[in-house]
C-alpha cells in the first residue's frame, strides 16, 4: 500500500495545521473511498502563507540575494528529486486523480520533470537590455521578478500544473503560495516535501490546500499578493479578473476552458487523423481544457470518418486506472460527472445522433462510457459549451471558408488541429484560426518550450516556453545621468 | 589560498567550498588516459607518434601521449562529419536532450572534481587550491549554463512584404575545429564544448600539448554520459602540424582558437587560403587596469598575478594617478614580496611555475629588457627555485609607455606599475595599444565610472574589481585581442548558422 504521510499546509518549509481546524477529504474516484483528509486553508492560512512569502522575498532575503543560476540549479535540483519519486507520485496521481496510471507516469511526470529541468535553465538567462536613448544617460533596464505570486491550479493535470506553475515564477526569483485543487491536493503537498529537500528557502514556496470559495478566494482578493495566475472554468476566470480588480489590481493570467475545433479535411491520411481525433478528445478522459471536442470532418469522408470513430470510441476500455491495459478511469467528481451527464443527455433531447455510450458504465465509480455524437450542428449545447468528458461531437462541413467562420464562431480560442496534406491549407487554416495553439496533423503535441494559452475567453497570457517569463517579471527601466554620452 | 577567496570567477555559496573543505590532493594521480579520442574509441596516432607532458614543479616528464597528425585529423575531421549526416542521432536528438547531455557531463565532473584538480595541477602547475576551488567549479557552471540553453536558441517568425510566410531557423554550423591553450586547460575545454554541443555542432578539439591529460579524461566522461560517437573528438597535438591542418581542413566549417595574437594570424590566413571557413579567435592582451581610489593595491596584485601572470586579461598595465602612485607602488611591492611560491600542490601555495621552459626563458627575456630600457626594477626578476620553472614575483614602477614590457604581452608574474595625472590622458594611453581585451577601472564617483568604461576600447571592462567571470557574460576582444564573443546568449551565435524559410501562401494576414 502506498503511503500518503503529507497532509499538512505546507508554509515557511514547515507543516502547519489549518487555523481554523478544517479538513479535506480525499478521494478515489475509481472506487469512491476515502483516501485520507488534509488539512483545509482558509483565510488565516492564506494570510500566513503571504507573510511568510512577503518576508522570503525582502531585499537582502537569501532568495532575492541569491545567484540566478542557483535559483536554476535548485530547480534542476528539484526536477531530479520528481524523477528519483517518479513511480511514488504516478501512483498518488492516479489514485487521486482517477487517472490511468501509465499516463500520469509516461505522459504528467515526464512533462513535471521536463518543465522543471526547462525553467531550471532559463534562471540565468533573462536579459535585460541597455537602451541607447535621446541625452546624456546611460540606460537600462532590470527584469526584476514581481513579488509574491498566488497560483490555483486545476484536478485535471495535478502535478504537472503545479510544475507549469511554480517552475517560471521561481525561475525568474518569485515567491509563491500555491492552492491545489480541493479535488486532488495530495501529489502537490509531496511536491512541497520535495521542495524543501531541494533546498529552496523557508517562505519561497507555500502549498495551502483548499476550496475556491474561500482559499481561492482569499488569494485572488488578498491586498499583498503581487500577481495571480489561474488555470481553471472560465466562469471563475471571471471571478478571478474581477477580484483583482476590485483588490489591488494584481496582475492576472488566466488559463481557462476551450471548446476546439479540430478540422479534418478530405486529404489527410484518414485512419491517423480518426487516432488523433479520437485521442485528442478522450484523453485523460476528456478532462483536458484543449479536448478536440468539435470535430470538423470535410464531407467526402464524413460517414467514413464517424464510422472508424465509433470503433474507436467503442474498443476502449474501463477499468482500474492503476491497471496495465485500461484506456480510461473514472470522471474526477460526482459534479463533474452529472454536468457530463446532463449534457449527453441534451444531445439527445436536441437530435444529434448518439453513435455510441451515453450512459453510465456499469460499476460503481464515476464512469462514463466512451460516447460519440454526430449530426451535431452548431447552435446545439453539446458543440458549444465545454462537457469535460468523454463525449466526442463529429460535425460536417463543405468548405474552407466555412468551416473556418464555424470554428472560430466561440467565445473560446484554445487550441485547434488541421489535418490536411496540402502545404497551402494548412498554412492559410492555421493562420485564420483564433487559438492559441494550433496543431498541423497532430493534437496535443506540447513541450515545455512551446507556449501555451488562450485567444478570447480562454484566457491571457502564455505559460511555458521563453514567453512565460514575461508574465513573471517586472521590468524596471534605470537611467543614469552621465556626463557625456558616446555610442 | 587568498586568490581563490579574491577569484570571483567563483561566488559558490559558502556552504559548498571553503579553505577547510578542499581535500587533501593525492599528489602523483594516475594518468588513464593518454590517446587520440576519436569516435568514442581511444586510438595510437596512425604515425605511431607520442610526445612528453611535463609536469612543470619539476620540469619531469609525467608520461607519453599520442600525437596527433595530419592523418589523425583526416580521422576525426570524417568521424565528426558522419556524426553531422542529416538524420544521424545527434541531428535527431531532442534539443532539451543534448542539454540534458551536457548537464550529465557537468554532473560527472563534478563527481570527479578531486582526480581532475589533482591532474590539472600537475599538469599544468597551477595551485591544486585553485584547480579545486576555481577551475573545476566554473568547469561545471559553464556546461549547466549551456546545458540550458539547448532548447531555448530560438528562430523567429518575420513579418515581410508579400504572400509569404517567413521564418528562420537557427542551425548547427557543421564541424567545428577548436584549438585551445594550455593556461586553463579544463576551463578553455568547458568553454569551447558548452556552446558548440548546445547548438548541436559536432567537435574536432586539439588540446594544447603542454596541457593535454585533463581533456582527455574529460573525453572519457564524455562517452560515459552518452554522447553519440564523433560528436566529440579530442587530439592531442602540435599547432604547426595538428592545429595547422585543422585551420587549412576543406571539411571543417568553423575554427574557434584561443592563444596568441601571433597564431591567431596563422588561424585566419589559412582560413582565407582554404574553405573560408568561420573563424573566432580569444588572443592576447595588455589589459590596462586604471586606479582612481586608494584601496585596488589587493586587487591589482591579483589581477595580474592570478594564475602565474598566465591570463590573456591580465592587468599588466596598471595606471595610478599621481597623487596615490608612491603608497600604490609602495603597497604593491610589499604584497608582490609576500606572495607564497612553491610547491602547487601545497594548499598555502600563491604562485605555482611557469607552464613550460619556453615561458619561462621567455618571461625572464622580458624581465631583463624592462631592466635594459631603464624601468625601476622594485622587487623580484629571478628565477625563484633550483628546478621546475618558478619565477619571482616581479614589479617594475616608473614604467613608460613606450618601453617593450609596457607593450608586449609578458604572460608570467611580472607588473608594470605607471603614473598618470587625469582621467583623458589615461584613456588615450589605455586605448594606445594594439589589444583590446580587457580593461579595469576603480573609482568611487559614478561620473568618471561611466565615462572610462564608455571610452575604453576594451571587451570586458571591469569597475572596482577584476578577472570577474560568469557563463553568462559575454567575453572576447576588440582590435587583434580577437574576433567574435565567447560565453553569455552571445556564445551561441558563433555556432549557429541562421537559414532563413521563406514559404508562398495563398493570402497573407497579419
Amino acid at each position: 500500500m502506498v503511503q500518503l504521510p503529507f497532509k499538512y499546509l505546507f508554509i515557511n518549509n514547515e507543516w502547519h495545521e489549518s487555523c481554523r481546524g478544517g479538513k479535506i477529504p480525499v478521494y478515489n474516484p475509481a472506487t469512491g473511498k476515502l483516501l485520507c483528509e488534509v488539512e483545509e486553508a482558509d483565510n488565516e492560512d492564506v494570510d500566513k502563507a503571504v507573510r511568510s512569502a512577503r518576508a522570503a522575498f525582502e531585499m537582502g532575503s537569501l532568495w532575492r540575494s541569491m545567484d540566478a543560476s542557483d535559483r536554476g540549479q535548485l530547480l534542476t535540483r528539484l526536477a531530479d528529486l520528481v524523477e528519483r519519486d517518479r513511480l511514488l507520485l504516478a501512483t498518488l496521481e492516479a489514485l487521486d486523480s482517477g487517472k490511468v496510471f501509465l499516463m500520469a507516469y509516461f505522459v504528467d511526470l515526464m512533462a513535471t520533470i521536463k518543465t522543471l529541468r526547462y525553467y531550471g535553465g532559463w534562471a540565468d538567462k533573462i536579459h535585460g537590455k541597455t537602451i541607447p536613448v535621446d541625452g546624456e544617460y546611460f540606460t537600462y533596464t532590470r527584469h526584476e521578478p514581481i513579488g509574491v505570486c498566488g497560483q490555483i491550479i486545476p484536478w485535471n493535470f495535478p502535478v504537472m500544473m503545479f510544475a507549469w506553475k511554480i517552475a517560471p515564477a521561481l525561475c525568474c526569483g518569485n515567491t509563491v503560495v500555491i492552492k491545489p485543487a480541493e479535488q486532488t491536493p495530495l501529489s502537490a503537498l509531496h511536491m512541497a516535501a520535495l521542495i524543501k529537500e531541494a533546498g529552496f528557502p523557508p517562505g519561497v514556496v507555500n502549498v495551502v490546500p483548499g476550496y475556491g470559495q474561500t482559499a481561492g478566494c482569499a488569494i485572488s482578493h488578498h491586498m499583498d499578493i503581487d500577481k495571480v495566475a489561474f488555470t481553471g472554468s472560465t466562469a471563475v476566470g471571471k471571478l478571478i479578473q474581477k477580484a483583482a480588480g476590485d483588490s489591488n489590481l494584481k496582475r492576472v493570467t488566466l488559463e481557462l476552458g476551450g471548446k476546439n475545433p479540430n478540422i479534418v479535411f478530405a486529404d489527410c491520411d484518414l485512419e491517423y487523423a480518426v487516432e488523433q481525433a479520437h485521442s485528442g478528445l478522450f484523453f485523460n478522459q476528456g478532462q483536458c481544457c484543449l479536448a478536440g471536442s468539435r470535430v470538423f470532418v470535410e464531407e467526402p469522408i464524413y460517414k467514413e470518418f464517424v464510422r472508424r470513430s465509433v470503433e474507436k470510441a467503442k474498443s476502449k476500455v474501463l477499468g482500474n486506472p492503476l491497471l496495465p491495459g485500461v484506456d480510461q478511469g473514472p470522471q474526477i467528481d460526482q459534479k463533474q460527472f452529472d454536468k457530463i451527464m446532463e449534457l449527453i443527455e441534451s444531445g439527445k433531447r436536441e437530435g444529434a445522433t448518439l453513435e455510441c455510450g451515453g450512459a453510465v458504465w456499469g460499476h460503481p465509480g464515476l464512469f462514463i462510457q466512451p460516447t460519440v455524437f454526430s449530426n451535431v450542428t452548431d447552435d446545439m449545447r453539446i458543440a458549444k459549451e465545454e462537457i469535460f468528458g468523454p463525449v466526442q461531437q463529429i460535425m460536417c462541413f463543405r468548405s474552407v471558408h466555412e468551416v473556418i467562420q464555424r470554428a472560430n464562431t466561440t467565445h473560446y480560442g484554445l487550441a485547434a488541429g488541421v489535418f490536411t496534406s496540402d502545404i497551402d491549407k494548412a498554412l492559410t487554416v492555421s493562420s485564420a484560426l483564433q487559438a492559441g495553439m494550433v496543431w498541423v496533423n497532430c493534437y496535443n503535441a506540447m513541450s515545455a518550450q512551446c507556449p501555451f494559452g488562450g485567444f478570447k475567453m480562454s484566457g491571457n497570457g502564455r505559460e511555458l516556453g521563453e514567453y512565460a517569463l514575461q508574465e513573471y517579471t517586472e521590468v524596471k527601466a534605470v537611467t543614469i545621468k552621465i556626463s557625456q554620452k558616446n555610442s | 589560498g587568498r586568490d581563490s577567496a579574491l577569484f570571483r570567477l567563483n561566488r559558490l555559496p559558502a556552504r559548498h567550498f571553503s579553505a577547510a573543505a578542499i581535500p587533501a590532493p593525492n599528489t602523483q594521480p594516475d594518468v588513464h588516459y593518454n590517446k587520440l579520442f576519436i569516435n568514442n574509441q581511444w586510438h595510437d596516432a596512425v604515425s605511431g607518434k607520442t610526445f612528453p607532458t611535463i609536469n612543470p614543479a619539476t620540469g619531469e616528464v609525467i608520461c607519453q601521449v599520442a600525437e596527433a597528425d595530419e592523418a589523425d585529423v583526416e580521422k576525426a575531421v570524417k568521424a565528426a562529419r558522419d556524426a553531422f549526416r542529416l538524420g544521424s542521432p545527434w541531428r535527431r536528438m531532442d534539443a532539451s536532450h543534448r542539454g540534458l547531455l551536457l548537464n550529465r557531463l557537468a554532473n560527472a565532473i563534478e563527481r570527479d572534481a578531486a582526480y581532475l584538480a589533482e591532474l590539472e595541477t600537475l599538469d599544468n602547475g597551477k595551485p591544486y587550491a585553485v584547480s579545486y576551488t576555481v577551475d573545476i567549479p566554473n568547469v561545471v557552471k559553464c556546461l549547466r549554463y549551456y546545458a540550458g540553453w539547448a532548447d531555448k536558441w530560438e528562430g523567429k517568425t518575420i513579418p515581410i512584404d508579400g504572400d509569404y510566410f517567413c521564418y528562420t531557423r537557427h542551425e548547427p554550423i557543421g564541424v567545428c575545429g577548436q584549438i585551445i591553450p594550455w593556461n586553463f586547460p579544463l576551463l578553455m575545454q568547458a568553454w569551447k564544448l558548452g556552446p558548440a554541443l548546445a547548438t548541436g555542432n559536432t567537435v574536432v578539439m586539439k588540446v594544447a600539448e603542454q596541457t593535454p591529460l585533463t581533456a582527455l579524461y574529460v573525453a572519457s566522461l564524455i562517452k560515459e554520459v552518452g554522447f553519440p560517437e564523433g560528436v566529440v573528438n579530442i587530439l592531442p597535438g602540435m599547432g604547426p602540424s595538428a592545429g595547422a591542418a585543422i585551420a587549412r581542413h576543406m571539411d571543417v566549417d568553423k575554427v574557434a582558437f584561443t592563444g596568441s595574437t601571433e597564431v591567431g594570424h596563422l588561424i585566419q590566413q589559412a582560413s582565407g587560403s582554404s574553405n573560408l571557413k568561420k573563424v573566432t579567435l580569444e588572443l592576447g592582451g595588455k589589459s590596462p587596469n586604471i586606479i582612481l581610489s586608494d584601496d585596488a593595491v589587493e586587487q591589482s596584485h591579483f589581477a595580474l598575478f592570478f594564475n602565474q601572470g598566465q591570463c590573456c586579461c591580465a592587468g599588466s598595465r596598471t595606471f595610478v594617478q599621481a597623487d596615490i602612485y608612491d603608497e600604490f607602488v609602495e603597497r604593491s611591492v610589499e604584497r608582490a614580496k609576500r606572495r607564497v611560491v612553491g610547491n602547487p600542490f601545497d594548499l598555502k601555495t600563491e604562485q605555482g611555475p611557469q607552464v613550460d621552459q619556453e615561458q619561462f626563458n621567455k618571461i625572464l627575456g622580458y624581465v631583463s629588457s624592462g631592466k635594459r630600457e631603464g624601468a625601476k626594477l622594485m622587487c623580484g626578476g629571478g628565477v625563484a627555485a633550483d628546478r621546475g620553472y618558478f619565477i619571482q614575483p616581479t614589479v617594475f614602477g616608473d614604467v613608460q609607455d613606450n618601453m617593450t614590457i609596457a607593450r608586449e604581452e609578458i604572460f608570467g608574474p611580472v607588473m608594470q606599475i605607471f603614473k598618470f595625472k587625469t582621467v583623458e590622458e589615461v584613456l588615450t594611453r589605455a586605448n594606445d595599444t594594439k589589444y583590446g581585451l580587457a580593461a579595469a577601472v576603480f573609482t568611487k564617483d559614478i561620473d568618471k565610472a561611466n565615462y572610462v568604461s564608455s571610452g575604453l576600447r576594451a571587451g570586458t571592462v571591469w569597475i572596482n574589481c577584476y578577472d570577474v567571470f560568469g557563463a553568462q557574460a559575454p567575453f572576447g576582444g576588440y582590435k587583434a585581442s580577437g574576433t567574435g564573443r565567447e560565453l553569455g546568449e552571445y556564445g551561441l551565435d558563433n555556432y549557429t548558422e541562421v537559414k532563413t524559410v521563406t514559404i508562398k501562401v495563398p493570402q497573407k494576414n497579419s
